[in-house]
């Protein structure tokens, strides 16, 4: 990195701390306005994901073992299967090993639920929210553009990412990346093709990417498309090629969900990776009923990232891992 | 030779690729939402000198190369292998023309360059930044014709052709970026 690391100074300067204030106070007054409630959920729990590749950041409490919560999203879920309606989260997130020029391990990130909204309701709430935040005044708001995964890939690479098979993703991903991918499984070949071929060649301005690929559904419902292919009720927002937010349509289904994290768990053990036990109380808060909602994340330092147009998100932060 | 994983993957750090060496110039960290984190990595093949990009897993890992930089003093060619010395050993290497490369259009005798060792061999050689060479052949001078604007060919005494102010002449002496083939200036 071109900048000195190795002062007590800060990474953001006093325009960028200025903005982030003045985004936060946006922020919660568009909430106050449409009657989302706030949450303060706790950072530290007993329990953590399961998903592969989210690493959480493991702590010893007195003699207990603790984990820095990856996102809000389990307290979160258990707070609406116990009727608390339309519910936002403001505060810091933990993911271990993610540390680059888009990635801190503490991160700030804004996560809500809409009770009773699909996953497209959601995005134009998402479009909207962005627009507030990051358009000065006077000037018009950002170009949004919605369009499937599917519909990228054929644009992009010519063909059908829910169709192709196995070899066909695996060859595209060795002549982007390398040799070692030719034994990849499908949803990394997707992500790599995803990542270097398409993201670039985004528009500009908002874009809403939906109906992700099977294999990538994370804790979203499966449906199919117009095709008849199965796809997740999953979403994601870019501004200007630089991914912000992940949504989805949330899967209630109990059964679906416990048969996904004992899928997750074999994937850390095949992976060698430490492993994380199911959260058992919010496999009961399921139980109890989750209500049909939508929820999205979005990660706060990389909209002020597009806000001030800084392309390093320790300019961003007061003070990035680096310089703690 | 250890073994490096991508969150050690520095600038400048010297890996095995395909057989080939190569020096890392670069290394970015890439992680969708929520998929597998990979490094996008340039690096310089060694041998070609051809910069390539690739994309790896995070956490996988490559073998360190065998590569090292050292600075060595040139001593003469039979016009087959260059002949370069350790200065503080005495030791000496046998370069070969394809290692040389276009370091050979800059090379006087005594000049200090870096030559990298791959395996204890030299694989290329780094002349110095700077060099001061005589120009052996140029169009006339024009003597007193300092104003600005125009150039000329002249080609050095190590056979290398670089653009020349006007009033240069065959015999003078001038300073050359070695990096970037430009004159900087002439050496009274």
């Amino acid at each position: 990195m071109a900048y000195e690391m190795n002062t007590w100074q800060p990474g953001a300067s006093r325009q960028a701390l200025l903005r982030r204030a003045c985004l936060l106070n946006r922020l919660r007054g568009f909430f106050a306005e449409r009657s989302v409630l706030e949450v303060d959920v706790p950072l530290l729990g007993k329990s953590s994901i399961t998903d592969v590749n989210i690493d959480s950041i493991a702590v010893t409490i007195d003699t207990a073992k603790g984990y820095l919560q990856t996102s809000p999203e389990y307290f979160m879920k258990r707070l609406l299967a116990d009727g608390s309606g339309d519910i936002y989260y403001l505060g810091k997130a933990f993911r271990d090993g993610e540390i680059g020029t888009r990635h801190n391990p503490e991160f700030t990130m804004l996560e809500w639920y809409r009770c009773n909204w699909d996953d497209h309701q959601l995005m134009t709430e998402v479009a909207d929210l962005l627009n507030i935040l990051i358009t000065e005044e006077h000037c018009s708001p950002m170009a949004v553009t919605k369009m499937s995964y599917g519909q990228c890939f054929m644009d992009q690479m010519g063909f059908d990412p829910h169709g192709a098979d196995i070899d066909q993703l695996r060859s595209a991903a060795v002549e982007l990346g390398s040799s070692s991918w030719s034994e990849e499984s499908r949803t990394n070949c997707l992500d790599l093709i995803f990542s270097l071929q398409i993201e670039p060649k985004l528009p500009s301005g908002i874009v809403i990417i939906h109906d992700y690929p099977e294999c990538q559904c994370a804790l979203s419902k499966i449906s199919k498309n117009h095709k008849g292919q199965p796809i997740s009720r999953r979403f994601e927002v870019f501004i200007d090629g630089l991914e912000v937010a992940n949504g989805y349509l949330e899967l209630t289904n109990i059964d679906e969900q416990v048969k996904r994290f004992e899928d997750d768990i074999q994937h850390r053990i095949q992976s060698g990776k430490s492993l994380r036990a199911i959260d058992q109380k919010f496999i009961d808060a399921l139980h109890s009923g989750l209500p049909s909602c939508a929820g999205v994340a979005v990660g706060l330092d990389r909209v002020l990232m597009r806000a001030l147009d800084i392309t390093e998100i320790d300019q961003v932060l007061a003070f990035s891992w680096h310089r703690t | 030779m250890a073994n490096y994983s991508t969150s050690e993957f520095r600038s400048g750090l010297k890996v095995m690729l395909d057989g080939d060496p190569c020096s890392i110039l670069d290394n970015e960290f890439v992680k969708p939402g929520k998929g597998q984190a990979f490094n996008r990595v340039k690096l310089r093949n060694l041998k070609t000198a051809r910069v390539l990009e690739k994309t790896f897993k995070s956490g996988e890992s490559l073998e360190g190369a065998d590569v090292m930089d050292k600075d060595m003093q040139y001593l003469y060619t039979d016009g087959d292998f260059w002949c370069f010395m350790e200065p503080d050993t005495y030791e000496q290497h046998q370069a070969t023309e394809a290692a040389v490369g276009d370091a050979l259009q800059w090379l006087s005798e005594q000049d200090i360059c870096i030559v990298t060792l791959y395996n204890g061999s030299p694989l290329s050689v780094t002349p110095p930044n700077h060099v001061e060479l005589e120009i052996v052949e140029t169009d006339p001078g024009l003597r007193g014709d300092t104003a600005q604007g125009g150039s000329k060919p002249a080609k050095l005494v190590t056979g290398a052709v670089v653009k020349v102010p006007l009033f240069l002449d065959h015999g003078d002496v001038v300073k050359v970026d070695t990096r970037t083939g430009e004159y900087q200036g002439r050496v009274k």
